[in-house]
This record gives structure tokens, sequence and C-alpha cells, in this order.
């Protein structure tokens, strides 16, 4: 099962790395990693999607507090929550294709942000499966270049995640 | 310039250094110098607080500040300098993380703006020793020197215990700064679990009350924690079987009947039967590892109720499914719990316990660790029992190292009190036996220090003769010498159709003339009838250190042993 991780930790320069080569040393998986400080610069807010067994998610989760720089650690998957990601994607555009790719963008709330005669530069939010849908709806030899943060999670309604 | 606590005082880096391990009252530093740490060994050479031991590789300064922690309850302290005396720290280092030892290990650095540009003797120290330690900690300014060190002693002795790395930058040690000792130490990420959920204890009595065949199981956690005698006391109260893993030895008398011996891939019969045919296991301190379990999907073919007692959250439901996780100190979590059971009017059913016993009884009439004597060649595990008759009324610490050596003086000593045993479980460190018994000897000069080693084993730190001479540490060292990687050569026979491989010792050193040549004494031992006479002879010798080459059994293995991969009730036998 996927989860989504959150955690909060001590904003020093080996707190990414413990946590990174903790994964790698354990054998979990790890999709995505994002990481960057809270409006508290002692500390940053870092989300882990990771998928496993509910035992191997529990062995994970207790690892991960065992790390002296992490100070919390919550599982989003647990409850309400919500998903974003950002992505960037270059695109051919030109010809009778520039249209279509405009569409094709709107209809998934994408912004245009940078443009030349040949390429549009799409910026793009959602969940990770919207943002799947989205290069699955365009046409391969026309992806020119994509990049994703991974994706970013916050518990819903009065869910918080603060020390 | 003599200060009182908490004054304030412009100090360099190095004094700091120096200050920090005698407020936190150090009497030993194992180490070894280089230039990224010559400030800190000036410093330490002109105080006299701290006693710094000179060893001959920066691995065994290691070992022995980790036996020193481990026979005392204190935190071992390492010095070592940057590079390459980090790598060789790091054997050292894994060893002392994997048996949960407190130790804090400071390494030099390069300075601060050399880092990151390959300097001479440059290693990224907390990259490197990232994966093996507690914590580590690269200090960047001389302010912050006295706080991390405060940080790591804390980190190291506290919870689930472990070694920390303070990393110093030669350029830090030199620059001035106000020194302050902080009292205390304020970490919103580490939160100390002491006291056991109430509720969970009780549930835990109520289990461990109604058992028909119950079995106690405990570890390092036992030793670590202080707790052996709140066990002698929980064991003797309920009549209950218990066993202690390799780790865990000394934990509960090895000699009282309730001992079901060492559990385990070279454990007991009775203890590894019991283990698997039991109804509720309450286990203390323990993790349930490989070594000692086995296969876990053989372990779990069994119905059974676990309970477990654990310092550390992550030991608990992590190779076995536990019942009742009881998260706390050991000491806080047993004093609860006899408490309560104290409370109950409840007593065990004695029909029941009865019946378990007299099974057990029988799983003991094998006589799993019998093995024939001979007049022609030197049983190993009749120079152990040797030793352990010459030495059982003294106050004597026994070190090990790696292999069949190990598991017999684990088998044949029988420890009747804790932190008496002193070996590598986890990691399983050829070469620790030496340092160890340096580290034992610096910790209790009085006590009888006995190292039962190999022959290959023991030449992993061979050079440390040399440091016992300097110190005149009158270690004890029986080398069960059988010429062959003898735990090597046991699996290959098993397992590898007797192709010993590589698993023969040519070559060997005449050890007598080599314990000569550093100042000690020597003695080799080829017939079974000088066995006794020669220990005797040995251990007379009250201020030397006598290096005794007994000449054994070549082809004697280990019993029982559990093959990897099989289960606890899968054992080959005698
Ligand atoms: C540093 C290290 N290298 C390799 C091993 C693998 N190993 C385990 S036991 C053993 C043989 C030990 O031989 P010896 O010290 O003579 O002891 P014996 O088993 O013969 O009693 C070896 C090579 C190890 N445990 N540690």
């Amino acid at each position: 099962m996927r989860h989504i991780l959150s955690l909060l930790l001590e904003n020093e320069s080996g707190a990414l790395s413990r946590v990174a080569g903790l994964f790698s040393a354990r054998g979990y998986n790890i999709e995505s990693l994002t990481v960057a400080p809270t409006e508290d610069p002692s500390l940053s807010r870092m989300t882990i999607v990771t998928s496993g067994s509910d035992d191997i998610i529990e062995q994970i989760t207790k690892q991960l507090n065992k790390l002296i720089d992490v100070v919390k650690v919550v599982d989003l998957t647990e409850g309400n929550h919500i998903e974003r990601e950002l992505m960037l994607v270059k695109v051919r555009a030109s010809g009778k294709d520039r249209d279509e790719m405009k569409r094709i963008s709107d209809i998934f709330r994408g912004r245009i942000l940078d443009v030349t005669d040949k390429t549009y530069t799409i910026e793009l939010t959602g969940t990770g499966s919207k943002l799947d849908a989205f290069i699955e709806a365009l046409d391969k030899t026309a992806i020119l270049e994509t990049v994703r943060t991974g994706a970013s999670g916050i518990g819903r309604g009065d869910r918080i995640l603060k020390l | 310039m003599e200060l009182t606590e908490g004054q304030l005082a412009e100090l360099t880096g190095a004094e700091i250094v120096s200050r920090c391990l005698a407020e936190e009252k150090v009497k030993f530093v194992f180490g070894y110098p280089g230039g990224a740490v010559l400030p800190i060994y000036d410093e330490l050479g002109k105080q006299d607080k701290v006693k710094h031991i000179l060893v001959r590789h920066e691995q065994a300064a290691v070992h022995a500040a980790d036996a020193y922690s481990r026979c005392t309850n204190e935190v071992g302290v390492a010095l070592v300098t940057s590079g390459p005396g980090v790598t060789n720290a790091i054997s050292g280092i894994a060893t002392a993380y994997m048996d949960s030892v407190p130790m804090v290990v400071i390494t030099g650095q390069v300075p601060t703006h050399a880092i990151g540009q390959d300097a001479f003797q440059e290693v990224d120290t907390v990259g490197i020793t990232r994966p093996c330690v507690k914590h580590n900690i690269l200090v960047k300014n001389a302010a912050d020197i006295a706080p991390s060190i405060k940080k790591a002693f804390y980190l190291a002795s506290t919870g689930r215990p472990g070694p920390v790395v303070v990393d110093i930058p030669k350029d830090i040690t030199i620059d001035k700064t106000n020194y302050f000792y902080p009292k205390t130490v304020e970490l919103r990420s580490y939160n100390l679990v002491t006291k056991g959920h109430s509720g969970q204890i009780r549930k835990a009595v109520d289990l461990v009350l109604n058992a028909r065949r119950p079995m106690i199981y405990t570890g390092g956690g036992i030793i670590w924690g202080n707790a052996s005698d709140l066990l002698a006391q929980l064991v003797r109260s309920l009549g209950y079987p218990c066993t202690n893993t390799l780790m865990g030895l000394g934990g509960y008398p090895a000699t009282d009947p309730l001992f079901l011996g060492m559990l385990g891939m070279h454990g007991t019969y009775e203890a590894n039967m019991a283990m698997q045919n039991c109804d509720v296991l309450l286990a203390i301190g323990a993790r349930f590892d490989d070594r000692v379990i086995g296969n876990p999907a053989h372990f779990a073919q069994e119905a059974r109720k676990i309970i477990h007692i654990d310092v550390d959250p992550s030991s608990i439901s992590k190779r076995v499914k536990v019942d009742i996780p009881v998260v706390g100190d050991v000491s806080e979590v047993l004093k609860e719990l006899l408490a309560q059971i104290g409370e109950m009017k409840r007593k065990p059913d004695p029909v029941a316990l009865k019946a378990w016993w007299s099974q057990i009884s029988e799983w003991r009439s094998r006589d799993c660790l019998r093995y024939e004597n001979s007049d022609q060649v030197i049983k190993p595990q009749s120079v152990v029992e040797g030793v352990y008759e010459l030495t059982k009324n003294k106050e004597t610490y026994v070190t090990s190292d790696v292999g069949q050596h190990q598991m017999w003086a684990a088998q044949f000593y029988k420890f009747d009190h804790p932190r008496r045993w002193i070996n590598s479980g986890g990691l399983g460190t050829m070469g620790v036996g030496l340092p160890y018994a340096m580290g034992a000897q610096f910790a209790h000069p009085d006590a009888t220090v006995v190292c039962i080693t190999g022959e290959a084993s023991i030449q992993m730190c061979i050079q440390e003769l040399s440091t016992a001479k300097q110190y005149r540490l009158p270690l004890k060292i029986i080398n069960l010498n059988n010429r062959y990687l003898g735990m090597v050569r046991q699996w290959q026979e098993f397992f590898h159709g007797n192709r010993y491989s590589e698993s023969y010792m040519d070559a060997l050193p005449d050890f007598v003339k080599l314990a000569e040549s550093y100042g000690h004494i020597g003695m080799k031992i080829e017939k079974p009838s000088d066995v006794l006479p020669a220990l005797e002879e040995g251990f007379a010798r009250k201020d030397d250190l006598v290096f005794m080459d007994f000449l054994t059994d070549q082809k004697e293995n280990v019993y029982p042993m559990i093959p990897g991969g099989k289960g606890l009730s899968e054992m080959i036998l005698v």
C-alpha cells in the first residue's frame, strides 16, 4: 500500500542524509521525497511517499522516530489528507499542434509559464495521478522535458502536524 | 586556571575538549594521536584527571572503550585522528553500535576551511559513520564543542544506548571561546520513554500468570538496563524457566536451576525447545534476531502469546509479531510488573507448571553439551571448563573473539553476574578479544581478566600485546588453537561437502616466542593431562600477561547447531 509520511525534522545539514540513508540501508521503498524549511526556520517539513505492508510502514515510522534529528512523524494516509505535486513540462508546440497543446493544458488547469515559437512550458499541480494522466494525454513525441517535485501532503480539517 | 563550575573563561577548543571529558568524569580515553588531534593531545598531556591510554591501532582503541562501557556502567571514550584514524575506528564503532554500547568517539577533522577539498587525511566522518552510530555531530565552531560533547554523552547513555561520534575540525580546537559546560540537554526530538504503560503491563501480568508453559527470554537489555536483580526476583517468584541470549549471559545466574542455558544457533536443546513450545513468552530486552530464533516462519508455526518489553520501539514486532508490547526502561517496567504481580492474589497453575518442568527435564536429559574427553588430544571445551573452575569464585571478566571458541566460552563458562561476559554478538567482529580484555582490566584493575580466543581471531589485533605491556595488564589469554578458522571449517563440513576452502591457518607464529618478544609469558600446552596444571600455573602469575596456547582437537564441532534458515527445534545434535 502507498503511504504518505509527513515529518518535522531539525533543519540541520545532516538530517536529510540520515533519512535518505535509513531508507536505502533498510531497503525501504521511496517513491518521492520533498523537503523545505517551515515558517520556523529551525524546522524542516518533509513528505515521503513510500509503499509497503502495514508491518513495513510501522517499522519505517519507528525507525524514522529513532533518528535523533526527526522531531515528529505522521502517516497522512491514516486519515483524510490533501496531496499536491507540482510539475513543469516543456512540450513541442508548433504548427497545428500548438492550439491542441493549449487546449489539453487548459483541460488539466495547466498554466503556460514560458513560450517560444516552438515550445510551451506548462505548470501543473495536482495529485500524482492527475499529473500522470496529463502525461498520458500528451503525444509522447511532443514531450521535451518534464520535472516533478514529488508530493507534499497535509492533513485535512483540524489535523495539524506541529510542535 | 582553576575554574568553578558554571564560570566563564576564554579557552581554546582543545582545552574545552579536555575539560568536558573531566566534567563527564571520564577516567580513561583510549586513543591514538595524529595531525588533526594534536592540539587535543597537547591539552590531555597537561592534565591528570583523564588518563589517556595509547593503543597500537585505532580499532583497538574503540574496542577497549567499548569493553570499558560493557563492564562498568560508564560511557567509554575513544579519541582518534582524522582520515585513516577514523577508517581504522569503523570496525570498533560498528561493533559497539550492533551491541548498543554507550560510547563517545571523538574524531579529529581537517580544518573547517579545508573540508571538502580532499585535504590530506580528510574523510567524511559524519557520512562514513552515519549507518553505524546512534548519532554523530560535526562541530562547526569552538563555541559548539561543549554543547556537542554534552549532547553526545547524553545520547550515548540514555534510551537504547549506542555510540556517538563527535567530529572536531583542527582549527576550532585552536580557536578560543567562552567555556561553559551545560548541565542539561534539551532535545525536542528525543523523548525518552522510561515507565511502561500500566495498562499494557496489567495485560502482561494476566498472561504471565495464566501461562501453562511459560518461558522468560532475556537479552542485552537486562545488562544495559541494570535489571538483573529484578529479573532474578521475577523468575524466582514465578518459578518459570529462563534463558539468555549470547548478549544477555550473566543477566540471570547460569548456575541457577531455573536457567536453561543460552538459546539460539548454538543454544541448548532445552532452551530452544522450551522457546519453541512455550505458550506464553516473556521477552525482555532482547530482539528476536536471526541467530536467536532462526527462521521466523518456523517460529510462528507454534501458537504462543508474546509479551515484549524493550526500550526501543523499533525492536518490537520487527522480526516476530508481538501480542503485548511494553515500551520502557526494562528496570522500570520490571518494577511495576513485580508490583502488579504482588498485588494479585493469583499464583501460576502449579499442576501445569509441574508438567512443563517435567517436559523441560526430559529435554535437559539429552545433555546436549556433552562431549567425549580424550587423553590424546585437548578438547577445547575442557579448557573452558578448567578456566571456569579456576576462576568461578573470583571476580572474573571473560572476553572472547568470534568463532567456535566464543561459543564454547558462552556454553561452558557459567556467568552468574552481569557485565562479566564481553563479546561481539551483533557484528561478530574477530579481533575484539584482546582489546576487550584491556578495556576490562583498566576498568577492574584487581580482577582476573581472561580472553578466550582462537589463533585466527587473536591475530587480528595481536599488536595490542604491546599496549598490554606498556600498561602492565596481567591478562590471561587462552588461545584455543585448532589451526583452523574453526567456525568456517565447521560450516564447510556441514554445508559445503567437507571442502575446506581457505579455512586452514598455515604458517602460524610460535605464540610462545611471540608473547615473549612483547615481554610477556608464553606457554604451549599440547597434552590433555597438562591442561589443568598449565592453567593453574598461568593463573598463578598474578602480575604477568600469560599467553596460553592450547593445541586443541582440530575437528571438534560446536553442538547443538541450528543451520541457517532453520527453526529452533531443528537442531543438529551430537
Ligand atoms: C573480522 C571478521 N572476519 C571474518 C569473520 C568470519 N569468521 C567467523 S568465525 C571465523 C573463524 C575464526 O577462527 P578462530 O579465531 O581461529 O576461531 P575458531 O572458530 O577456530 O575457534 C571467521 C573467519 C568474522 N567473524 N570477523
